[in-house]
C-alpha cells in the first residue's frame, strides 16, 4: 500500500527555554504523489529536516496542515494520530546508529514493530526477514549491536525501521560517514526496498548522484520553504539555475554537456548515469 | 529539562556580572553559613532584604528565580511539613498523638521554608551571573592552596569545565534519540510508572555509548595535542581580584555581624 503526502500552507518554529528559532519552516506546499522517490536538497538550515520531522509527529505545525494517507497532523491533533502516522511513516534520521539500544541485534529490529501492536512472533520473522535484505546474515540477530561494525550498525538501524513495514520512508541521509561502497550498497538495498513495496520514499541528501540515481522527483528547499519541485529529468535540464543555486551536476550528464560541445553533436535525451551516456553515445554514433 | 534555572548563566553586564567569579564563590558558600545564624523573625526580614536587593542588582527578572525554586518546591515543603507537623512548644493547637500543630512548629517551619528559598535564591544569583567556564576558573583557583597535599586541583577543575562545556550537546543528543524512539512507536510519559521507566532505557543506554565514545575521542584528542596532567600550565582567561570584591565580602562580613548582635539579644 503506498500513501500520499500534502503539505497546506505548513509553518513551524522551535523552541528552547527562552531561545526561539523563528519560523524553520514557512508556508510549505507540497503534493507528493503516492510511490513516488523524491529527493530533498537544500543547503544546510534550509529546512529539510524540520519537513521530515513535521511528517513524522516529531515537530507539530504552527500554521497549516499536513496531510499524510488519510491523517491531518495540524496544530493540535489527537494522541491517537501521532501513533498512526508514526506507524505509517519510518522515519531514518542522519547516524541512526545511534539509536540502538537493545541486548541483541533481533530484539532492537523487533522494537518499533513490537511498539506499534505486531506480536513478537511475527515481529521474530519480520526481522530474520528484513535482516536479510539489508544484505546481513541470520546469525548477526543473536549479537549485541554495539559489538557490529560502523556499515553494519547502520544497516541494522535501518532493518529496524523497515521492519515497521512503513508505506513512507523518510531518509535523512542515510550514506553520511560510509564509505562509497557501503553507501552504494545502502542506496540500492533502498531502492529495491521502495520498488518492492512500492513506498513513497523522501531521501534528504547533499549527493547529486543519488539525486540523478534514485530520485524521480526533486524538492529543493531553501530558508524554510520549498522553491522548487520538479520531475528530476527537468530539474538537471538546466543548468544555468543549478549554477545559481551552486549545484552540482551529476557526472554524467555533466560529461554529456562537454561532449556536446566539444563535437557539437547534441544527443537526443538528458543522461543521469553512466549507463543512459553510454546508449546515449552508441545512438548518436559517438562510441 | 529547559525548565532547570539553577545553574544556568543568564548574559548581562550588571554589578554582579563584573565581580570576580571567586568573590562571588566565597559569597555564596558564606550565605549558606551566615543563614544559620538567623534566628528571629527581624533576622530573617533582614535576609530577605538583602536578598531580594541582590537578586535585584543581578538584573534577572523575580520571574527566573521563582522558576529555579519550583522544581524543588516538594522537597522544600516535605521539610517544612515535618517541622510542622512533629516540632512541640509553645501553644498547641492541634494535637493528633504524634503529630503536633504547635506554636514553635508553625515558626520552625517557616524559617526552615525560608531558609531554603534564600540558600537557592542566593545561589542562583551566582550562577545567573557568572559564566560556567569562570565558575570553573573560580573554583581551581580557590583549591589551589589544596595543591600542597597533592589533591589535582587542575585535573578537577578541568574535569568540571569538560563536563560543563557537554552539558548542551548531551541535551541535544537526547533530544534526537528521543525523537528516534519516538519514529519508532514509544509514547514517553504514557502508561503506569513501570511502564513510563521501561521507556527510558531505549534512551539512556544510546546516550550513555555516545558519551562513552566521546570521552575516548577527546581523550585522544588532548593526548595527541600534548596533555599532560600534573604539569603546571598557564591561564588564557587571567582573574582579577578588584577592590569592588573586597568590598562585596566586606559587606558579607558586616550581615554576619549584624546577625550575631541581633541574635545575642
Amino acid at each position: 500500500m503506498a500513501m500520499q503526502v500534502k503539505f497546506h500552507n505548513v509553518a513551524a518554529d522551535y523552541k528552547l527555554g527562552p531561545i526561539r528559532q523563528s519560523f524553520v519552516l514557512q508556508s510549505v506546499n507540497l503534493a507528493i504523489s503516492s510511490g513516488t522517490f523524491s529527493a530533498v536538497i537544500g543547503p544546510t538550515g534550509s529546512g529539510k529536516s524540520s519537513l521530515l520531522k513535521v511528517l513524522n509527529g516529531l515537530l507539530v505545525p504552527k500554521q497549516g496542515q499536513a496531510h499524510i494517507g488519510d491523517q491531518v497532523i495540524e496544530k493540535e491533533n489527537d494522541k491517537h494520530v501521532y501513533k498512526e502516522v508514526r506507524k505509517r511513516v519510518g522515519m531514518v534520521f542522519q547516524f541512526p546508529e545511534s539509536q540502538l539500544f537493545a541486548e541483541t541485534v533481533l530484539q532492537d529490529i523487533c522494537f518499533g514493530p513490537i511498539n506499534f501492536g505486531v506480536p513478537f512472533e511475527e515481529a521474530k520473522k519480520l526481522a530474520s526477514d528484513v535482516i536479510e535484505q539489508v544484505g546481513l546474515e541470520q546469525d548477526i540477530l543473536t549479537k549485541s549491536p554495539f559489538s557490529l561494525s560502523g556499515g553494519q550498525k547502520r544497516r541494522v538501524a535501518i532493518a529496524g525501521i523497515l521492519a515497521m513495514n512503513p508505506d513512507i520512508l523518510v531518509l535523512d541521509e542515510p550514506g553520511a560517514g560510509l564509505d562509497p561502497k557501503g553507501k552504494a550498497e545502502i542506496m540500492s538495498l533502498i531502492l529495491n526496498w521502495h520498488r518492492k513495496k512500492e513506498m513513497t520514499t523522501l531521501l534528504v541528501t547533499h549527493d547529486m548522484e543519488d539525486v540523478a540515481h534514485y530520485a524521480d522527483e526533486v524538492i529543493v528547499m531553501e530558508n524554510g520553504s520549498v522553491v522548487m519541485h520538479e520531475e528530476v529529468r527537468d530539474f538537471f535540464s538546466d543548468d544555468q539555475r543549478l549554477e545559481k543555486w551552486s549545484l552540482e551536476l551529476p557526472n554524467a550528464r555533466r560529461f554529456q554537456l562537454k561532449v556536446e560541445q566539444d563535437t557539437g553533436v547534441k544527443l537526443p535525451n538528458i543522461c543521469l548515469t553512466k549507463n543512459e551516456l553510454v546508449e546515449a553515445l552508441i545512438k548518436v554514433g559517438l562510441a | 529539562m529547559n525548565k532547570l534555572i539553577l545553574g544556568r548563566y543568564f548574559p548581562g553586564d550588571s554589578w554582579l556580572h563584573r565581580l570576580d567569579p571567586r568573590s562571588k564563590l566565597i559569597a555564596g558558600v558564606a550565605f549558606i553559613f551566615i543563614i544559620f545564624l538567623a534566628d528571629s523573625l527581624q533576622a530573617f526580614a533582614l535576609l530577605w532584604v538583602f536578598t531580594l536587593f541582590v537578586m535585584r542588582l543581578s538584573g534577572v527578572g523575580f520571574r527566573t528565580y521563582v522558576r529555579g525554586v519550583r522544581p524543588l518546591i516538594w522537597l522544600i515543603l516535605f521539610a517544612t511539613l515535618m517541622q510542622m507537623l512533629f516540632r512541640t512548644g509553645g501553644a498547641t493547637f492541634v494535637d493528633w498523638g504524634p503529630i503536633t500543630i504547635s506554636e514553635y512548629g508553625i515558626i520552625n517551619g517557616f524559617y526552615v521554608f525560608c531558609r531554603f528559598v534564600l540558600i537557592i535564591f542566593f545561589s542562583t544569583v551566582v550562577t545567573l551571573t557568572t559564566k560556567p567556564i569562570d565558575l570553573t576558573d573560580g573554583i581551581g583557583s580557590l583549591l589551589r592552596p589544596l595543591r600542597k597535599l597533592k589533591v589535582p586541583v587542575d585535573e578537577l577543575a578541568l574535569m568540571l569545565s569538560i563536563s560543563l562545556r557537554f552539558i548542551p550537546n548531551l541535551m541535544d543528543e537526547t533530544q534526537r534519540i528521543m525523537d528516534a524512539q519516538r519514529a519508532r512507536g514509544t509514547q514517553f510519559g504514557e502508561g503506569s510508572l513501570i511502564q513510563q521507566m521501561k521507556t527510558l532505557v531505549p534512551i539512556f543506554l544510546p546516550l550513555f555509548a555516545s558519551s562513552l565514545n566521546r570521552a575516548e575521542d577527546m581523550a585522544n584528542a588532548m593526548e595527541v595535542r600534548g596533555y599532560q596532567s600534573g604539569t603546571k600550565r598557564s591561564t588564557f582567561r587571567q582573574l582579577s581580584w578588584k577592590r569592588i570584591d573586597t568590598a562585596s565580602l566586606f559587606i558579607m562580613v558586616v550581615l554576619a555581624g549584624v546577625l550575631l548582635v541581633v541574635r545575642t539579644i
